[in-house]
């Protein structure tokens, strides 16, 4: 019976494209129109107006609020569903810092967690149809980057002094390898914040273009549409990967990179 | 941050357009709006996190690890509790057995005592009854003995008569005597 069904439904689907196919299916397909950063009032747009930015960034601060400070609300011994996920959340990111940066970089723990939190909600709002994901700008993440390097660079200069730049001094090299090397340390050192922000913002922008590249499909092929929605349904729940991922390989490189600057010792 | 003016144009011709030709993330006119807002959201985050979020999270996950200690130690000390009183029941068991024997071996032994002093009345008894039998069997036997001497010497009389001698009262006695002797 269900096998009937199935097929009676295709092909229903099949004769529907073919009925209201569109009168001339062209390809108009503009993926980075989701990218655009537009005014929610009025058509100007200056450093201080609400725009689509302004609003996503508030969702995901809403989220964050939602679920770290309501679930947490009840401050059960024995914690609901909304409490597990925060405590998990907690767990998660403190052991993080707490492993790959060690017992001195717990006190960043706050500033690494309101990082990870920010970049996974707002990645996670940018996969709701329709919505605008703020992590997809480089100009965001290059600041999350920039952030992260000042911060960095600082702590490096401010614990360790001078000895900081030993992070440069490879000091198991031999000599005379030893300024060659640390002219290439010192050009990855400043590459750093560059693949930090625009990995980010390449993975998430690029899933999205795809995702809107396949509906342009579909809205083109008619009777056909079926096979890009089947695409996008995968690239979907890639796109839900790596929205956790990214944001999970950004706040560990951030951990990375404070270890760097807490014990530059090779 | 640019010039106003230059963002003003930008952002009346995306307006215009529609759509931004090229990567929205290279229309520089929209940086200074979104880092505006970015800086805004992190230190809002930040200060939710700081002041609120983590302390509490911390605190419930604190509190947990000392419920779950506590209820560790608390089974501990019923545990050990449990142990010693299974230690008093069993050393009770025993002493209650112990005690039982001991009542048991007195009951007995108070038992075997009357017994023995039952016996040795009963003996006594049985010995003063025989002695009272003898005594009168040994009456009786003398007194038998005495009726036949006497039925004797007046047969042996009246025998003496009959056959036409002259009986000798003394003689006759004497001479059942000496038969009676054996």
């Amino acid at each position: 019976m269900g096998k009937i069904f199935f097929f009676a439904a295709l092909a229903l689907v099949i004769v529907s494209g073919f009925v209201f196919a569109p009168e001339e299916a062209k390809l108009a397909i503009h993926p980075m129109d989701q990218f655009i950063v537009s005014p929610l009032f009025g058509d100007h747009i200056a450093w201080y107006t609400p725009t689509n930015v302004t609003l996503w960034m508030a969702l995901a601060i809403a989220a964050v609020f939602a679920l770290l400070v309501l679930g947490s609300s009840r401050r059960a011994i024995v914690p609901s569903r909304a409490q597990s996920v925060a405590e998990l959340a907690y767990g998660f990111i403190y052991k993080m810092v707490e492993d790959v940066a060690g017992k001195d970089g717990v006190k960043f723990f706050p500033y690494i967690m309101t990082l990870f939190m920010f970049i996974v909600m707002a990645n996670f709002l940018g996969l709701i149809p329709g919505s605008f994901t703020t992590t997809s700008h480089i100009a965001v993440t290059a600041v999350l980057a920039a952030l992260v390097f000042f911060t960095v660079t600082i702590v490096g200069f401010v614990k360790n002094g001078a000895g900081f730049l030993g992070l440069f001094w490879v000091s198991s090299a031999p000599l005379a390898l030893r300024p060659i090397l640390a002219i290439i340390e010192l050009i990855s050192y400043f590459v750093r914040p560059v693949s930090h922000s625009i990995r980010l913002a390449g993975n998430v922008m690029a899933g999205h273009a795809v995702l809107k590249v396949f509906a342009g499909f579909a809205a083109a092929l008619g009777a056909f549409s079926f096979l890009p929605i089947f695409a996008i349904t995968a690239v979907y729940a890639l796109e839900v990967l790596v929205a956790f991922i990214q944001a999970y390989v950004f706040t560990i490189l951030t951990c990375v990179y404070l270890k760097d600057a807490l014990h530059p010792s090779h | 941050m640019a010039s106003n003016t230059q963002e003003a144009a930008h952002g009346a011709a995306d307006a215009a357009h529609g759509s931004a030709p090229g990567m929205p993330q290279l229309d520089f006119s929209t940086f200074g709006n979104q880092i505006f807002w970015l800086a805004v959201a992190l230190v809002v985050i930040y200060l939710i996190l700081s002041r609120v979020a983590l302390p509490r999270i911390a605190a419930v996950l604190a509190e947990r690890q000392g419920t779950i200690t506590n209820d560790l130690a608390a089974a501990e000390d019923l545990k050990a509790k449990a142990v010693e009183a299974e230690n008093a029941y069993n050393k009770a068991l025993a002493d209650a057995r112990a005690e039982a024997q001991r009542i048991a071996a007195e009951a007995r032994a108070e038992i075997q005592a009357d017994l023995n002093d039952a016996i040795a009345k009963a003996d006594a008894q049985i010995a003063d009854k025989a002695a009272e039998s003898e005594k009168a069997i040994a009456d009786i036997k003398a007194g038998a003995l005495e009726s036949v001497k006497v039925v004797a010497n007046d047969t042996a009389e009246a025998l003496v008569a009959a056959l036409g001698g002259k009986s000798d009262a003394k003689a006759v006695a004497a001479a059942v005597d000496e038969r009676m002797k054996g």
